[in-house]
């Protein structure tokens, strides 16, 4: 059973990817040197503030914009270990789940919650709990496949395990 | 039971007759894109996956025109990473700025005849969203997912709803394919269409040329969208005809098709608009803005560096100048797009304008290169975003328009309308 402990941190709505990672770093692909630069210009505390099993509170549409990966293993890298939104742009949803990184929605959490607030998410369960302000909510559960891929620690090694059963396919 | 043309393209890729809004499907892809920025890191998933072989050699496409030509050691690294991945797969389509006929990849690829209605296109960028004018199923993606179907030639999609937009009225003067998809976000909003497939439909819409339907589609991810779509039609067959000489099997939607909602647009009073930064949703007409002073011009990008576009802004630079307070830094958005505009003097238009003519590249659009932006400056541009720090210094501006805006602007160094500069 997955459990993530740790503190909140918000950010409001239509957090954008330029937002998140700006597109003059987009030649770098090393997730540690990316942390550097995550949210730099709305939240430049976070790089001294965020620890492992921490996690991300976001309003609407979160990770709106290009579909560059490189915002969520910034995101990854700094120690955001879930992330949890009112709403979630399609690509950068999609991303999260591919590198691991568990995302829900939960709106009701996010309103209430207030930055530094610590959290407990029992993932397999959907439970978000703000244990600072003893309050718990009921996230909108991660559709099944997509649940084997966050368990398999993302696309990579889902894909991986599949290969390696199967084989590569036959060139078209 | 009837389908919308989104539905029957997804049924068609995953051999599953009907899909409907919400169902999962495994499907089968036609093409898979990439650009420099995206390429490396699914190059690396795809072999931490162990995936030895792509797919198929003809079906993965390769461009690089967001930091090239290198304005960096490190971009220069990741071009180079992607020529020996091109090699080393032998891959039919491998594009490079300064190396053949190469360009923005949403300009290219049509333009290559590699986009054919009916077909699941999956790219590692945002703007692939932009092939839907050509009726086929254009969809964003990040780098793991892009792995993914070079090495299975496959992705699992969740099957949108659709919103269907009709348009009707006559466009007046000056109003383009740009005004008519800014007009449109400005009504739906960034988060009007999260995870549905937009259709746009109406007479306005079938009297847009090829180009300007590749521009309307290209920012229906601006309003959350998956797919952006248009019925392909004797324009778009003409158009592939002579540039493909694949037999083109398109899908079209039926007439009991269901919709999430039908949106009526009346385009008869509708003006140039302007996106006022920090969002491609904060839309008002020109008229609401004009006269704003701005620092810069920047005409080209996916969504409006076609040759149109040029003649467009050609019309209101020739025999003008541009301001002496702006710098205007246009785009042809390919190199035969280039090759054209050299060829019907609109170069020749833009230098003697004082503008300067770069070579094709995302460069500005995405902040990365070829005409920035520091803290304080404004800019018209002709691109698709223009979010906080986007073009360059947090503490900058983006106002999006079309060529004509963007022209006009240039040669007034405000903010203004195409008519009150001729």
């Amino acid at each position: 059973m997955i459990v993530i402990e740790g503190r909140a941190w918000l950010a409001g709505d239509d957090l954008d990817t330029d937002q998140i990672l700006h597109g003059r770093y987009l030649s770098v692909t090393d997730p540690q040197e990316l942390a550097i630069h995550c949210c730099e210009d709305i939240r430049p505390d976070l790089r001294e503030r965020v620890e492992p099993g921490d996690i991300l509170l976001a309003g609407e549409n979160l990770g709106c914009g290009s579909s560059r990966e490189h915002a969520v293993l910034s995101l990854r890298a700094l120690g955001i270990s879930c992330i949890v939104a009112k709403s979630f742009a399609r690509i950068f949803f999609r991303n999260c789940i591919n590198l691991g990184l568990p995302a829900l929605e939960c709106p009701a959490a996010v309103a209430e919650a207030e930055d530094g607030d610590r959290f407990r998410v029992v993932l397999q369960e959907g439970k978000v709990i703000n244990r600072t302000k003893r309050r718990s909510y009921e996230a909108a559960p991660i559709p099944g496949f997509l649940a084997r891929i966050l368990a398999a620690g993302g696309l990579e090694n889902y894909v991986r395990q599949l290969l390696a059963e199967s084989g590569s396919p036959q060139r078209r | 039971m009837g389908m919308t043309l989104g539905e029957a393209i997804l049924a068609r890729a995953s051999g599953r007759t009907p899909v409907s809004p919400g169902d999962l499907v495994q499907a089968r892809v036609d093409l898979v894109l990439g650009n420099d920025v995206t390429m490396p890191l699914a190059i690396e998933a795809f072999r931490r996956m162990g995936a030895k072989q792509v797919f198929d050699r003809d079906r993965v496409v390769l461009v690089c025109d967001h930091f090239a030509p290198a304005p960096t050691v490190q971009a220069a690294a990741q071009l180079k990473l992607m020529r020996q991945f091109a090699q080393e797969q032998e891959l039919t389509n491998y594009y490079e700025v300064g190396s053949g006929l190469a360009g923005v990849e949403h300009a290219l690829l049509p333009e290559e005849g590699l986009i054919l209605p009916g077909t699941l296109v999956v790219g590692a960028d945002s703007h692939t969203i932009t092939y839907g004018a050509f009726g086929a199923f254009g969809c964003g993606f990040g780098s793991s997912d892009v792995a993914a179907a070079m090495a299975l030639g496959e992705v699992w999609l969740r099957v949108p709803p659709t919103t269907k937009l009709v348009y009707r009225g006559q466009i007046r003067p000056w109003v383009s394919a740009k005004d008519l998809i800014l007009h449109t976000l400005g009504r739906l909003t960034s988060r009007g269409a999260i995870y549905q497939a937009l259709e746009f439909a109406g007479p306005v819409i079938e009297g847009l040329s090829v180009e300007g339907r590749l521009t309307l589609c290209n920012m229906a991810v601006e309003a959350g969208a998956k797919v952006g779509l248009v019925t392909p039609d004797h324009k778009v067959f003409d158009y592939l005809a002579s540039r493909s000489s694949a037999s083109v099997e398109p899908v079209f939607g039926d007439s009991e098709a269901r919709y999430l909602r039908t949106v009526d647009i009346q385009v008869d009073d509708l003006e140039p608009q302007v996106a006022l930064p920090p969002s491609p949703d904060r839309v008002v007409p020109v008229s609401r803005v004009a006269g704003l002073h701005i620092d810069a011009v920047i005409i080209g990008s996916c969504t409006n560096g076609r040759i149109e576009d040029l003649r467009s802004a050609a019309q209101l630079l020739e025999g003008r100048h541009v301001a002496q307070e702006v710098r205007a830094i246009i785009i042809p958005a390919t190199q035969r797009i280039y090759l054209q505009a050299l060829e019907e003097g609109l170069v020749k238009i833009f230098l003697q304008a004082g503008a300067a003519v770069s070579v094709p590249t995302c460069g500005p659009c995405f902040g990365g290169h070829m005409g920035l932006l520091t803290a304080g400056e404004r800019a018209v541009s002709t691109t698709n975003r223009n979010f906080i720090g986007r073009m360059g210094d947090p503490q900058s501006e983006v106002y999006l328009a079309s060529p004509a805006v963007a022209a006009a602007s240039a040669v007034r160094g405000r903010i203004t309308l195409p008519e009150e500069v001729l």
